[in-house]
């Protein structure tokens, strides 16, 4: 499994991959700017993703809303926002790449002077809504926001989540916005992939006839490093139990703690452990909680790797007739077998077996959300080498079960943040001595 | 050599797209075989399909079909679930199964190197199922719960409420989960039973895709096929697809779920339209585009772009075997609750009346769907889902092949008369879960009679 690539670096600083693949007429445009929620800062949270819908809604040369055309040409259209980052894709036909190319240049160089009041304001309107029906009108909707305020100091990045903070984002102001798009928006802060059924030199002259005119602008400062494993508990040092009463049936525990950041020492190790606790009907946790037991009526386990810092976080819901304290009593004593036998031999292999499938899986499209050309642009973001994919296998190969083990020993209760999600009225089925979460 | 950026760049033309030639021929087990050739990546798609789904429930026994389709993991004669799973997870198989109102689908999908042993864990897995009694309880168990945990979640009672109030008494008028009630009288029997009568290898067609070659395909059937013990695979396949007539008139044209505080409100809006079948289809899925089946649609642009009362709406014609729903889906601020249903009525009266479809509407629609029909069929999974669509509405084999041209030909009065024909504004049902405290006074106030309640816990029926 080898990904063929070019990249080119412009003078303005921006890097071009172009990665081919004939076998269907398609192109895939992928845009990263290397700019996420991290970059906000408390009292303006939510604004990098906020300004990622202001993106499509017209530049200087084409001012007005960017699907009509791309619909036109028979495009697949979207962008997404996280902490680190936020990407912009179009996968069309590949006869119709000069448009994507032509659109993507055009709000990279030009997007200020079609940026108005009146735009800033509707789409304000459409993220308090995205949050209303993605957060607070979902069933336990409000838990990642109260699991990374609980995990991360109020002076880290990682402490708010990318929709960010309701009275924030109706505070936000159209000239925060435009500060935003010059602090961030620069080509040398952008790394562009085209995949597909396209020639690489072409393309590439393609690609510079659109964005090669863009100046450079300032330097944009480094992101922070990742954070080493120096404090392996990230500041939680003392258990942190936290409660949520929501519209919710059945009560759900969270339990998370800091963890290596992506690419960090010890994160593939982390994410093979998610799957020997939770991946599937084999997985430790679902044997014991919801087949054998019966007390729980699903349970999952992930390795969240971010760039800076990462979060391990184990979900299990109540099944009726049981509690919260059992189900943690029952993971813990889990995670206790795990940190002093490890994994077997045989789990290890079939955690490593579903992650080389993933592998493959995920490189299907050459487009859209992890994609090819968005692995391709989140290596060389990430890691500076568009070609990572060979060392980002290698390493779960090297992960062996001491190594498992290790690292199961880092997943205590006294450096964990423990939320029980239960229903309205109900606060007395969370852990005891939950503090109310304040979140909304 | 600057760009020129006084224009947009034009798209080329629209290319010819070829899917993949699929022929079907039949196994000596009576199966047919649909294999199309998919030169992606290593990896094969494996689909066994029946044509029946939860519409072949009982009547009094919602949610069996999909309750005996979740315990084919659950183990087979020779394996436990462990093992089987375990099996699974050494080919990096992922395995599926899906279970809609006409059919049901149970995939494999595996790298190519373990294709072989893939298929033969899918034809033991839906031929020799354990149905063991422990697991039947706790499966059981555990969907009785979705089921309660379902009642707190907007769009699933909004989807539940709808079914049943535009098919009352139809096969096609509950959800595929079934009740709680109806799951909590369900045994190892009913389960045993329904998968005897359903799973008849000779009633399956098995669509299979990859990097592969038809003939190899076949061979790797037989041979798969042959290893297995004697099956009812030459009986005739019974004709389990229930009479799914008319459904009578629905009991209200208003139909609100108190959501107590809620911020939003959960919105379905519609009535029972049209067969996958229809002559009509590709007027409809234009019209779609037009009215609220993309980004640029009239009802998006003007609900989220304009007036920003929600992160969006969309439209859609659920085509099934039988004619199946029209349905406007959304969430909005509750205080724009009134205005939405209004302004979604009027718009589903006005492309077939005042309003008709207009040149540049009819070019994008037409242009985004035949230009972007490419994309639809990239990976294997893809490519196989196509195929099933062909066999689960019996479509002519080159159904694909006539998309493009098909849509081309497609006019505005085209338009026009599918609207009107299929789009049935002062008919359309109006689904709300919602703040009832701050919404119903507005409610009242709309053409619709007045509101039926429906609590979240409950049938509608």
């Amino acid at each position: 499994m080898m990904l063929d690539w070019t990249r080119q670096t412009l003078d303005n600083g921006l890097d071009v991959i172009v990665h081919e693949d004939h076998r269907c007429p398609i192109a895939a445009v992928n845009l990263w700017y290397h700019v996420g929620s991290r970059n906000e800062s408390p009292g303006r949270t939510g604004l990098a993703h906020l300004f990622e819908h202001l993106m499509f809604e017209g530049s200087l040369h084409h001012d007005r809303n960017y699907f009509t055309p791309l619909q036109q040409a028979g495009a697949a259209v979207n962008g997404s926002t996280n902490c680190d980052r936020t990407n912009y894709w179009e996968v069309l036909p590949a006869n119709a790449l000069d448009l994507a190319l032509w659109l993507e240049s055009d709000r990279m160089g030009y997007l200020l002077p079609a940026l108005t009041a009146a735009k800033f304001e509707n789409q304000r309107d459409v993220v308090l809504n995205e949050r209303r029906q993605q957060y607070e009108n979902r069933p336990y909707g409000l838990a990642l926001i109260a699991l990374m305020s609980a995990l991360f100091p109020p002076d880290h990045p990682y402490h708010w989540t990318t929709i960010g903070e309701t009275a924030d984002i109706r505070t936000a102001t159209l000239e925060d916005a435009h500060a935003f798009f010059r602090a961030w928006y620069r080509p040398g802060n952008a790394s562009l992939t085209v995949a597909g059924d396209v020639e690489t030199e072409r393309t590439m002259d393609a690609v510079r006839r659109h964005f090669e005119e863009i100046p450079a602008g300032p330097a944009v400062p480094p992101a922070e490093p990742r954070e080493g494993a120096a404090s392996p508990a990230g500041g939680v040092e003392t258990e942190r139990r936290l409660r949520l009463e929501d519209r919710v049936e059945l009560p759900r525990l969270y339990l998370a703690w800091r963890t290596p950041a992506l690419f960090g020492e010890g994160d593939a190790g982390m994410d093979l452990l998610a799957h020997v606790l939770a991946g599937g009907k084999t997985s430790r946790l679902y044997r014991a909680l919801v087949r054998d037991r019966r007390i729980a009526t699903d349970v999952s386990a992930a390795q969240n790797s971010r760039e800076r810092a990462g979060w391990f976080c184990i979900t299990a819901t109540a099944a009726p007739g049981h509690g919260l304290p059992e189900v943690d009593e029952a993971i813990s004593g889990q995670l206790a077998a795990l940190a002093a036998d490890g994994p077997g031999a045989d789990e290890l292999e079939r955690g490593l077996a579903q992650v080389e499938a993933q592998f493959v899986y995920g490189l299907q499209t050459v487009g859209g959300f992890s994609g090819r050309s968005d692995q391709l642009n989140a290596y060389n973001v990430f890691t500076g080498d568009p070609g990572f994919l060979a060392r980002d296998r290698a390493r779960y190969r090297e992960t062996g079960v001491d190594q498992v083990r290790y690292l199961a020993r880092r997943l205590t209760p006294g450096r964990r943040v423990a939320l029980s999600i239960v229903p309205a009225g109900d606060p007395r089925r969370a852990l005891a001595g939950s503090a109310p979460a304040g979140v909304s | 050599m600057a760009v020129d950026r006084s224009r947009l760049p034009a798209p080329g033309a629209a290319q010819a797209v070829r899917f993949p030639a699929v022929g079907a021929h039949r196994l000596t087990s009576g199966m047919v075989l649909r294999a199309g050739r998919h030169p992606g990546p290593p990896v094969v798609h494996w689909l066994l399909l029946w044509p029946a789904g939860t519409a072949s429930d009982p009547a009094a026994q919602p949610g069996l079909a999909a309750l005996t389709a979740d315990l084919l993991d659950e183990g087979t004669r020779t394996r436990s679930s462990l093992d089987l799973h375990a099996a699974v997870d050494r080919i990096g198989g992922r395995l599926g199964a899906q279970v809609g109102a006409d059919a049901t689908m149970v995939s494999l999908t595996t790298l190519e190197r373990h294709a072989a042993e893939g298929l033969a864990l899918l034809f033991e897995i839906v031929t020799e199922p354990r149905f063991a009694a422990a697991d039947f309880d706790r499966v059981r168990e555990l969907r009785r719960s979705r089921v309660r945990q379902m009642r707190m979640v907007p769009a699933a009672v909004a989807e539940r409420v709808y079914l049943e109030t535009l098919y009352p008494g139809h096969p096609y008028g509950h959800l595929g989960i079934g009740t709680d009630a109806a799951l909590a009288q369900l045994t190892i029997d009913d389960v045993r039973r329904f998968h005897r009568a359903q799973y008849r290898l000779g009633a399956a067609t098995l669509i299979a895709t990859g990097p592969f070659s038809e003939a190899a395909v076949g061979d790797m059937a037989e041979r798969a096929l042959g290893g297995l013990p004697a099956l009812e695979t030459d009986a005739p396949a019974p004709d389990v697809r229930p009479d799914a007539g008319a459904p009578g008139p629905p009991p209200a044209r208003l139909v609100l779920v108190d959501r107590p505080g809620a911020v939003q409100s959960e919105l379905r809006i519609g009535h029972v339209a049209a067969a996958r079948r229809t002559p009509a289809y590709p007027a409809l899925q234009v019209l779609n585009m037009v009215l609220g089946g993309q980004f640029v649609s009239r009802l998006n642009r003007s609900l989220r772009e304009e007036k920003g009362y929600t992160y969006g709406v969309r439209t859609a014609f659920q085509y099934r075997r039988a004619p199946g729903p029209f349905v406007m889906q959304g969430s909005v601020q509750a205080d724009a609750t009134v205005e939405t249903i209004r302004e979604v009525i009027e718009e589903m009266a006005a492309i077939g009346g005042d309003r008709p479809v207009t040149r540049p509407e009819l070019d994008l629609a037409r242009s985004a769907l035949t230009r972007g029909f490419a994309r639809s069929f990239e990976t294997a999974g893809q490519v196989a889902r196509g195929v099933a669509q062909v066999v689960q509405y019996d479509l002519p084999a080159d159904e694909y092949d006539r998309f493009v041209p098909a849509v081309t030909a497609v006019d505005a009065p085209a338009v026009t008369a599918a609207a009107a024909r299929y789009l049935q504004a002062d008919r359309a049902v109006v689904v709300v879960v919602g703040p009832a405290a701050q919404i119903a006074p507005g409610l009242d106030a709309l053409p619709l009679g007045s509101a039926q309640r429906v609590d979240d816990q409950e049938s509608a029926a």
